[in-house]
């Protein structure tokens, strides 16, 4: 069953004749995800590697009866981009732009926050459900279709927790990157539930990074209601304070977001934490028995 | 991105905001001058402030109050070229390059205003304390019921009655009650058309005879919304930044200089940050962060690598790559190439994985370079960590 993405995603490609927007929609369409069409404000009633393309998003939707959404616009319309798709009311917006002014993102989610839409991202790779679909910029290769289910902040991370996992013969069920960004639209919490309730995940990866109080939430959740296994990883055990570690939202401030509290809250909630991301294929097959 | 106090309070003007009167002074002569100006003017005394970008100024011995011009060239001798220590600089300390100097206010009360991104709430919260002075993070840790909280609905922005609660929250007297929305409104007008990331007044004080002021005043910027704000990025002080993180910049590269000895280059945030926890796992200590994200070409890796190899502490160099989108054979070419041209003298381990390793690491055998490879990542981290110590 998977979850968020699968053979019946129907996706549109927001710039999709940019050089980002262009080089994915090929990768997702090659990957066999339904890629349907694309969005670029002034080049509507065009083609473009063979997509029909659109002014607006609710004609993209109109025509092409899309499901989904992935944005590859520069940071400065991003957020535009995704409360158009909101308006347009597609279910699923994905956003892989990195660097999206922050006050920006605090007035997308005031109104996402009370819409039926997902967001996932920005800041992100996007979601992949291997052998089904894929909507992102992740390396499809290197994934197996399974059982395993996997939230992610970081996107490098999330590949090689994917790798270890294929090299040992254990497939995934969906991949979800989450994002970097301190404002993302689906939270670890968000994402924990949608695996845990699909028949399909047996098993759990969860990987967080310095910053914010996310992970503390997710592992209150899991203690209340995952009964299926989870393995945890934090990244920046050795990051110094005040300081941006490449992602927006990896920050230790006023000694808050600190590895050892995610690390000790994981714990506390029965999570099988690992001290490095290579341990996390290893620690999976034998929590699982493989 | 981080600014001084006096061009902090300069934005804080710009909103009508109250501050006490002052000047940035850059030479011993200027700060005179100044202290003068402020003398003549009428003032009781003033504050000789060190300008630089960490916190904690004054405990180290950053901030003096001098009530003659005799003194205030004292202290203005003292303190410019000092290398002020705080616990946000470091043991190095931070060398004194500029100096405000401003008039004595005559305080009543001493409290603390401040703005920040709550990210679990997704909204920004607007904080009051009456412990002003104090760090905040203390007061939180100590007593989080002293700080009073009120969240920005971002549809409608900061409103009045909200600034009335907090500042009946601080206990300010009904006099002072219009004063005190006016200076909230501001400071929330300046965070909002700023992009800031934080904006905190500490202290904010009450004055004997009733007026507000903003005493200290940090600001940050989002770096994210810089491409907005042209006039912001000239306020940029390149002396307060690390000499390689400043040239790194240039090249977009996302580089942290750390103390360790064993340079790392990696592809993505979260892969670099486990990367230098790896290390340390492994009984070494990271000399840097380096993401050099999913898309670098050549170029930007031999940048890097120079960057890399200018820290005079590195030992060894670790990169662990992981192909997706970048491919390993691209970035193998990459870094032998690099390689060849800056004649690396110290011990390089890679650790490659992910799409067309093999051809990777045919290019890494046939370079003729002397790479290690570590089959996996916390294999390679012991090579490297081994290597550093030169029993490799
Ligand atoms: N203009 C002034 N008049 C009177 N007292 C002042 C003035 N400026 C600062 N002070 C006093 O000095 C103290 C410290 O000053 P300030 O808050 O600017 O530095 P700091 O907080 O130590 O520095 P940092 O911002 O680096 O942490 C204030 O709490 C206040 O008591
Ligand atoms: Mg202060």
């Amino acid at each position: 069953m998977a979850v968020l993405v699968d053979k019946n995603t129907r996706l549109i490609v927001q710039g999709i004749t940019g050089r980002e927007g262009t080089f994915h929609a090929k990768g997702c369409a090659e990957y066999g995800t339904k890629v349907v069409g694309g969005v670029t404000p002034g080049k509507g009633g065009t083609t473009h590697e063979g997509w029909p393309v659109f002014d607006t998003v609710h004609e993209a939707v109109e025509k092409t009866g899309a499901n989904a959404t992935v944005i590859f616009v520069p940071p400065p319309f991003a957020a535009d981009a995704i409360l158009e798709a909101n308006e347009a009311g597609l279910p699923l917006i994905i956003c892989i732009t990195e660097g999206i002014p922050v006050n920006d993102m605090v007035k997308v989610w005031s109104v996402l926050k009370q819409s039926k839409s997902r967001l996932i991202g920005p800041n992100c790779p996007g979601v992949i459900s291997p052998g089904k679909a894929k909507i992102g910029i992740m390396p499809g290769r290197i994934h197996k279709e399974g059982s395993i289910g996997i939230v992610s902040r970081s996107g490098t991370l999330t590949y090689e927790a994917v790798f270890q996992l294929t090299q040992r013969g254990i497939g995934q069920s969906t991949a979800i990157g989450i994002g970097g960004d301190p404002i993302i639209g689906t939270t670890h919490v968000d994402a924990l539930k949608l695996l845990n309730e699909d028949p399909e995940t047996e098993a759990i990866i969860l990987i967080g990074e310095i910053g914010g109080t996310a992970e503390e939430a997710a592992a209150q959740y899991v203690k209340e209601h995952v009964k299926k296994p989870v393995v945890g990883f934090i990244a920046g055990q050795t990051a110094p304070p005040g300081r941006r570690m490449g992602h927006a939202g990896a920050i230790i401030s006023g000694g808050q977001g600190t590895a050892a509290e995610k690390m000790k809250a994981l714990k506390a909630a029965g999570i099988h934490v690992v001290e490095t991301p290579a341990a996390i294929g290893e620690t999976m097959a034998r929590v699982i028995g493989r | 991105m981080k600014i001084h106090e006096y061009q902090a309070k300069d934005i804080l003007a710009k909103y009508g905001v109250a501050i006490p009167r002052g000047e940035v002074a850059n030479t011993l002569d200027e700060a005179l001058e100044v202290a003068k100006r402020l003398f003549s003017g009428g003032a009781k005394g003033v504050v000789v402030k060190a300008q630089i970008h960490a916190g904690g100024r004054g405990k180290g011995g950053g901030v003096k109050v001098a009530k003659t011009l005799d003194e205030a060239e004292q202290y203005a001798k003292q303190i410019l070229g000092m290398q002020l220590v705080t616990h946000q600089t470091g043991p190095q300390g931070q060398k004194v390059q500029r100096l405000l100097i401003e008039e004595t206010a005559a305080i009543d009360r001493e409290l603390y205003l401040g703005i920040v991104l709550d990210r679990a709430a997704a909204k920004l919260v607007f904080m009051a304390s009456q412990a002003g002075g104090m760090e905040i993070e203390e007061v939180a840790a100590k007593d989080p019921k002293a700080i009073h909280k009120v969240y920005i609905d971002p549809a409608v922005g900061f409103q009045p009655y909200q600034a009335r609660e907090l500042a009946f929250a601080l206990k300010l007297k009904p006099t002072q009650i219009n004063d005190a929305v006016k200076f909230m409104t501001g400071l929330y007008k300046a965070y909002i058309e700023t992009d800031a990331s934080l904006l905190e007044i500490n202290p904010f004080i009450t004055t004997k005879d009733d007026q507000l002021f903003a005493l200290d005043c940090k600001i940050n910027f989002d770096d994210n919304a810089m491409f907005r704000h042209k006039e912001l990025k000239e306020l940029r002080d390149v002396a307060e930044e690390d000499p390689l993180e400043v040239e790194a910049s240039k090249y977009a590269l996302n580089y942290i200089k750390l103390d360790g000895n064993i340079a790392c280059m990696v592809n993505g945030a979260g892969l670099a940050m486990s990367t230098m926890d790896i290390i340390q796992y492994a009984g070494g200590m990271p000399a840097n962060f380096l993401d050099v994200g999913g898309g670098a070409n050549q170029q930007q890796i031999e940048h890097a690598f120079e960057i890399l190899l200018s820290d005079k502490n590195v030992q060894a160099v670790f990169i662990n790559i992981f192909g997706g989108i970048l491919r390993v054979d691209t970035l193998a070419t990459g870094v032998v190439e690099a390689a060849k041209k800056l004649k690396v003298k110290v011990p390089v381990v890679l650790r490659l994985e992910g799409t067309n390793v093999e051809e990777g690491r045919k290019i890494l055998q046939e370079s003729g370079l002397k790479f290690q490879v570590g089959s996996t990542m916390k294999e390679a981290a012991e090579l490297v960590v081994k290597a550093a110590k030169g029993v490799a």
